[in-house]
C-alpha cells in the first residue's frame, strides 16, 4: 500500500462560529489520499467539499475537534511550517477568477516561483512548461491582460501558476466546469499526463459523475459535513441506493447498466464508463 | 401577433473594437427565435454563445458600423434605447452564478426588485411575486435570507426574478454549469414545466402579450449535451458563426463532424456509437438512456 499523503480524520468546521450567522460546514469528515492516486471528492452542493479542500493547504486550519495530516504535517500544530506545505499542496479554485491578479499571463504564472527566490530563468523556464502544460501557448499568451481571457483561458492561466510551484499534490475545485467537452478532454489528458510525468498525486472536487468514473481511481462522498462513502470507484457507484440516499447520482454508464439488468438482460454488472459499459452490453448481445 | 418573437440578422460584435487587437466575437449570425420555441445553443469556449445571448436583450448592442446588424424584440430594435426596458422585461437573461444576480436580502424582495423597477401597481406586484415564488417552489423559503439557499434553490430564485417581470423568453447562459446533478435535473425540469406552460399557464393567459397556445420561449446555453436534447431546434457556433443547426437528433447524427467542433455525444449516443461499431444491430439515431436501454433489450428480444 502506498504512502498516505493526505489523512484527515474526525473534522469538523463552523464558518462564522459564535455568531447568528454561523453555519457548520463539517461534522466528522474523513478523507485518504495515497500518492500517486487520482482521488475524487464528490457530494451535492452545501456537503462540505470545498472547505474541506481549504484545510489541505492550511487555508484552513483545524481547532479542537478533528486532525489533517499533510504530508506527514499536523496542519493543526503551531509550529507547523505553511509555507513548506504550500509549495507541495497546489490548490487551484473553483472561481478561476478569485485567484488571478497580475495584470499579464506570464506575470500570475510567474508570481509563485519569484515568491521563491528562484534564478530569472528557472522562473522562466517554470513559466514556459506550466503554461505549455496547462494549454495556453506560451508565445502568444505570456503578454496577454489576464482580464482578457476568456473563462476557459482564465481557468487555464490559473491553473498554470499553481503548476509553476510544482506541487506534488494537486488538488482541482471544479476545474472542468464551464469549459466545452474537448476544453474538459484536455484537462483530464493532462491530469494523467501530470501523474505519469510529473508525479503528481491529484485529488478532484466534481459534479460531474462521468468525469468521475472515467478519470479517478478512488472516490469520496461527502454529505452534510460527513464522509458518507469512500472507496474504489467501482465499489463506491455500486451502491446506486445509497448513493441517491445521499444526493448523489451514478454515471450515466452505470446506470443504463444497472437499468438493463432490471429488465432482464443478462448484463455483467460494474462498468461505470461509456467504454465499460459497451463491452458489458455487447457481451450480453453476442449470441 | 406573429410567430417571430426575436429576430437576429447580420448580426456581428467585436471586443475591443478601437484597440490594436479588437476580438471578433460574432460575425454574420442570422437568426429567428419563434415564440414558444426550446432553443440550445452550444459550441466551445469562446465561440460566441455569450455574447449572442447578451444581443438577444441589449445587454450588448452591435457593433456601431455598417455591418453590425440589427436585433429585434417583437419588433423593437435593441439600438433603440426607448424600447431596452420593454425588451429585458421581454427577454429576461439568468447567468452561470446566481450569486453574481441576487442582490436582495430577502428571497421576496429580490423576486419583486425587477418589477418594483418596471413601476409595476403594488397590487399586481404581489399577484406577480407570489405566482412567480410558487410556480418555481420557493414559495415557503420566501422569508429566507437568500445566502441561505442552497445553490440549486438559488438558481430557481434567479429565475422567479425573472418570471416576475412575466418575461416571453427566458435565455439560460450555462445557467447549470455549477449545479450538482441533483439540482440541476430540478432546474431542467423546471424550465420544462415553464416551456410547456404547465403551472403557470393560468396566469400567463391574463398577460395579452404572451402566446396562450405555450409557454415561455426559452434560449439554453450548455455544455452538457444531454441538456440539448429536450430542444426544438440546436444551433452550433463556431468563431461567431452558427456552422450547425437543426434537430437534436440531426445534430447528433453527426458524430465526426461534433468532435471536430469540439463537442462530444451525450453518453447513452456514444455507448450506443461504440455498439454500432462492435456490430450491434441498433439504429443510429439512439440518444437517451431510455432509447438505449429498449433497442438492446428489443434487439436481443428480452422481454420486460
Amino acid at each position: 500500500m502506498s504512502e498516505e499523503i493526505v489523512s484527515v480524520q474526525g473534522l469538523h468546521h463552523t464558518y462564522l462560529p459564535g455568531t447568528p450567522l454561523a453555519t457548520i460546514a463539517l461534522r466528522g469528515t474523513d478523507l485518504l489520499v495515497r500518492r500517486g492516486e487520482i482521488a475524487a471528492l464528490i457530494g451535492p452542493s452545501g456537503a462540505g467539499k470545498s472547505t474541506l479542500v481549504h484545510f489541505l493547504n492550511g487555508l484552513l486550519r483545524p481547532g479542537a475537534r478533528g486532525q489533517v495530516i499533510v504530508f506527514g504535517q499536523d496542519t493543526g500544530a503551531p509550529e507547523c511550517d505553511l509555507a513548506a506545505l504550500r509549495q507541495r499542496v497546489g490548490l487551484v479554485f473553483q472561481y478561476p477568477h478569485q485567484q488571478l491578479f497580475e495584470r499579464y499571463v506570464g506575470d500570475d504564472v510567474a508570481y509563485g516561483p519569484r515568491q521563491l527566490g528562484l534564478a530569472r530563468e528557472e522562473v522562466r523556464e517554470r513559466v514556459r512548461w506550466a503554461m505549455d502544460v496547462a494549454g495556453l501557448d506560451f508565445e502568444s499568451f505570456v503578454d496577454r491582460h489576464t482580464f482578457s481571457l476568456s473563462g476557459g483561458e482564465m481557468r487555464r492561466a490559473a491553473l498554470a501558476g499553481v503548476l509553476a510551484m510544482r506541487p506534488e499534490l494537486l488538488v482541482l475545485d471544479e476545474a472542468t466546469t464551464g469549459l466545452d467537452p474537448r476544453g474538459r478532454s484536455e484537462v483530464h489528458a493532462l491530469l494523467h499526463h501530470l501523474r505519469e510525468e510529473a508525479g503528481m498525486t491529484i485529488l478532484i472536487v466534481s459534479n460531474d459523475m462521468d468525469e468521475v468514473a472515467e478519470q479517478a481511481d478512488q472516490v469520496t462522498v461527502l454529505h452534510e459535513g460527513r464522509t458518507a462513502l469512500a472507496g474504489e470507484v467501482h465499489k463506491v457507484f455500486a451502491q446506486r441506493e445509497l448513493l441517491h440516499r445521499y444526493g448523489v447520482v451514478c454515471p450515466v454508464a452505470a446506470d443504463i447498466i444497472y437499468d438493463l439488468g432490471e429488465r432482464g438482460l443478462p448484463v455483467a454488472s460494474g462498468a461505470i464508463t461509456v467504454a465499460e459499459a459497451g463491452e458489458a452490453i455487447w457481451q450480453a448481445m453476442m449470441p | 401577433m406573429s410567430s417571430t418573437l426575436i429576430h437576429v440578422a447580420r448580426l456581428h460584435y467585436t471586443y475591443d473594437l478601437n484597440t490594436d487587437a479588437p476580438i471578433e466575437a460574432l460575425r454574420g449570425i442570422d437568426l429567428q427565435i419563434k415564440r414558444g420555441e426550446y432553443l440550445a445553443i452550444v459550441g466551445h469556449n469562446g465561440s460566441g454563445k455569450s455574447t449572442l445571448a447578451k444581443c438577444l436583450n441589449g445587454l450588448l448592442l452591435p457593433t456601431p458600423d455598417q455591418v453590425g446588424g440589427d436585433v429585434w424584440v417583437e419588433g423593437r430594435n435593441t439600438a433603440q434605447p426607448e424600447a431596452l426596458l420593454d425588451i429585458r422585461a421581454t427577454v429576461g437573461m439568468v447567468f452561470q452564478n446566481a450569486d453574481n444576480q441576487i442582490i436582495a436580502s430577502v428571497v421576496e424582495e429580490e423576486v419583486a426588485f425587477g418589477p418594483e423597477n418596471l413601476g409595476v401597481p403594488r397590487e399586481e406586484l404581489r399577484q406577480r411575486v407570489d405566482q412567480a415564488l410558487r410556480d418555481t417552489g420557493l414559495w415557503e423559503l420566501r422569508e429566507r435570507n437568500p445566502r441561505t439557499l442552497s445553490a440549486g434553490q438559488k438558481a430557481r430564485l434567479a429565475i422567479a426574478s425573472i418570471l416576475a417581470m412575466r418575461p416571453a423568453c427566458l435565455v439560460l447562459d450555462e445557467s447549470t454549469a455549477m449545479l450538482d446533478p441533483l439540482s440541476r435535473r430540478e432546474i431542467l425540469a423546471l424550465v420544462r414545466q415553464l416551456h410547456e406552460g404547465r403551472q403557470v399557464l393560468p396566469h400567463y393567459m391574463i398577460n395579452e402579450q404572451q402566446n396562450l397556445s405555450s409557454g415561455l420561449t426559452i434560449v439554453m446555453i450548455t455544455h452538457h449535451m444531454d441538456e440539448v436534447l429536450g430542444a426544438d431546434r440546436v444551433l452550433v457556433l463556431e468563431q461567431g458563426r452558427i456552422v450547425l443547426e437543426g434537430t437534436p437528433r440531426e445534430v447528433f447524427a453527426q458524430p465526426e463532424r461534433l468532435k471536430a467542433l469540439g463537442l462530444a455525444l451525450p453518453p447513452a449516443a456514444a455507448i450506443a456509437w461504440r455498439l454500432r461499431q462492435c456490430g450491434a444491430p441498433l439504429q443510429e439515431n439512439i440518444l437517451t438512456s431510455e432509447e438505449l436501454i429498449q433497442a438492446v433489450t428489443a434487439s436481443v428480444g428480452v422481454r420486460p
